[in-house]
């Protein structure tokens, strides 16, 4: 993207144009990225501090002490859910929910795209309507379902329903439509059945494709929240996004309430989905700006 | 399907069978169900329930209350809708005409997309905070007594803000793909028929993003109206009371919260269908892509 020279403009002494465009477009940086650096600021000063002055702009020395309240201590009646608990939990939901759909649709996908077969037409339509239906709409059957089969407080309750959309399959179809016909032309040729086709050629094309999708998966996955949290009741199933509602109660309390603890939790929670976006940036936006087409 | 496919009988649908499977029992399921029960009158305490046909959407149409809900869900789905289109759209077209830094710029633009909706809403909190929030004086220094979770309107102003905040980069990364996507001939030609950037702006740039524009408003309206659910929990810290929500929010504190079950299905359908609507008409535009190469 950066490589595309954009239009010249004329030169002149001072390009007026171009200094406004990077105000605004510092403007715009500093509104996204201040409430988040005064967060991040929070965490090193002491809770007294805040309640002072509000939250400035300067690193303080308590990171140490409120990163050990935050990761070791309980916040709720049981003590299971320390700050350590719910990462892995986060961690569990996100990876185990980006993996399960994707296995799930692409082998869907492939049952579409490569076979000939009577009830395709069907079987994608089944699958398109999911889409029309988000989780937020029929959480409460969802949730009696979940539970009549005992699945709830449970990884498998927590990951497998969010999995039920079809968001994924859609993509990896539109991926293998545009892969050239000769290739499986080639490969029956060579005597390759339809599994040794999938798992040799087909998987191995699709690497940016399941890169791009992991990527935005396990950031939607381990941003979760509505199911979590009906889905999850005993604390050490809890996971941080779920979590932060009783983070939020820990500001309630009668003594100084621990601004400290409860941002470095908010601040975890922001960590690694932040960290997987800027760090895999192209194939988030490659992955993200083609699945509308 | 593909011309040279393979033709195993079999595998195709052990290859779907995940799926279907997950989707019929997590999806189907509790969609059907909750139709099924918006036409019953369900006890709260779990004896039985009584067949009582539209009742539940006829009473949800005569309730004050349902209807003040509506109305708030839909002023605050256009005015984030509107600002976190109108100021990614102008940060876009600035980062697109900056010779350099446009990279650094999305960058530094993306980050929040990561951010769980609860986690902003509770930087919301932080930011809004009674006695010493950093937006909390800001407002105080312009005269604005501004209370969070107290003040209906200051809440509300509250939520639209983060909301659009947490929105901005999505819309901000696919204008920005859609801009860079626009040919150097195009350019050129236009900046050699129209000198002012402005009347470029409106003449040639915008009719070629129209179709970006119409996607992102369906995925900007699906976003207000179901994923700022998170947002609006932390906001109200899980007390509606008097506080503004969502028609989303409305339906689980009614069925989970207030063991209405029929009248919350009744909602569930009524949401349905919208979402079916916004559906059937972004198939329609996307089908005549008036502008688009």
């Amino acid at each position: 993207m950066a490589d595309q020279t954009p239009v010249q403009t004329p030169r002149r002494s001072i390009n007026w144009g171009a200094v406004g465009d990077h105000t605004v477009l510092i403007l715009g940086s500093l509104f996204m990225l201040v409430p988040l650096i005064m967060v991040v600021m929070t965490t090193t000063v002491p809770d007294v501090d805040i309640i002072k002055y509000g939250p400035q702009l300067k690193i303080g020395d308590q990171f140490d002490e409120n990163f050990k309240k935050a990761m070791f201590e309980a916040s709720g009646f049981s003590g299971a859910n320390t700050g350590t608990r719910m990462l892995f939990n986060s961690f569990v939901l996100g990876i185990g929910f980006a993996l399960g759909k994707i296995l799930i649709a692409m082998m869907a996908a492939y049952a579409i795209v490569y076979f000939r077969l009577r009830f395709a037409t069907l079987a994608f339509w089944v699958i398109f309507t999911t889409l029309l239906l988000p989780l937020e709409v029929r959480i409460l059957p969802s949730y009696e379902v979940v539970q009549q089969l005992g699945m709830l407080n449970t990884y498998q309750g927590l990951i497998i329903p969010l999995i039920a959309s079809a968001t994924a399959t859609f993509f990896f179809r539109q991926f293998f439509r545009s892969v050239p016909e000769e290739l499986v032309e080639a490969a029956r040729i060579d005597g390759a059945g339809p599994v040794k086709f999938f798992i040799d050629i087909l998987v191995p094309l699709s690497r940016t494709m399941i890169a791009a999708m992991f990527i935005i998966m396990f950031v939607f996955g381990w941003n979760q929240y509505l199911w979590p949290t009906m889905i999850t009741t005993e604390e050490d199933m809890y996971t941080l996004v779920r979590g932060i509602k009783q983070i939020t109660q820990t500001l309630e309390g009668t003594n100084v309430p621990e601004f400290g603890r409860a941002n470095l939790l908010a601040v975890i929670a922001i960590l690694p989905p932040v960290a997987v976006v800027i760090f895999f940036q192209s194939w988030f936006v490659k992955g993200l700006t083609e699945s509308d087409k | 399907m593909k011309r040279a496919g393979f033709s195993t009988k079999w595998m195709p649908i052990l290859l779907l069978m995940p799926q279907l499977v997950i989707i019929a029992i997590f999806f189907y399921w509790p969609a059907w169900h909750a139709i099924q029960s918006s036409f019953y009158l369900q006890d709260p305490f779990g004896f039985g329930s009584t067949f009582v046909g539209l009742e539940n959407y006829t009473d949800l149409m005569g309730n004050s209350e349902y209807r003040r809900v509506a109305v708030f869900t839909l002023v605050f789905t256009v005015l984030v809708t509107f600002f976190s289109l109108a100021i990614a759209l102008l940060l876009a077209v600035k980062a697109d005409n900056v010779l350099r830094g446009a990279r650094t710029y999305r960058t530094l633009l993306m980050w929040v997309y990561a951010v769980a909706p609860p986690v902003a809403g509770f930087i919301g909190l932080i930011m809004f905070d009674q006695s010493w929030g950093p937006l909390t004086r800001l407002a105080g220094f312009f005269g604005w007594d501004f209370v969070l979770g107290v003040n209906f309107n200051d809440t509300a102003a509250a939520m639209v803000l983060v909301s659009v905040w947490k929105q901005i980069p999505v819309n901000f990364i696919f204008f920005l793909s859609g801009l860079q996507s626009i040919p150097r001939s195009v350019r050129e030609a236009a900046l050699i028929d129209n000198g002012s950037a402005t009347s470029r702006f409106w003449d040639v740039t915008f009719p070629l993003l129209a179709p970006t524009g119409f996607f992102l408003l369906i995925i900007n309206i699906t976003y207000a109206l179901f994923d700022t659910f998170g947002i609006v929990d932390t906001l109200v810290k899980g007390e509606p009371g008097n506080n503004p929500m969502t028609l989303v929010y409305k339906v689980y504190v009614d069925g989970f919260r207030g063991n209405d079950l029929g009248g919350s299905s009744a909602q569930s359908v009524i949401l349905m269908v919208l979402v079916l609507a916004l559906t059937v008409f972004q198939f329609r535009l996307i089908d005549r892509r008036i502008h688009y190469t």
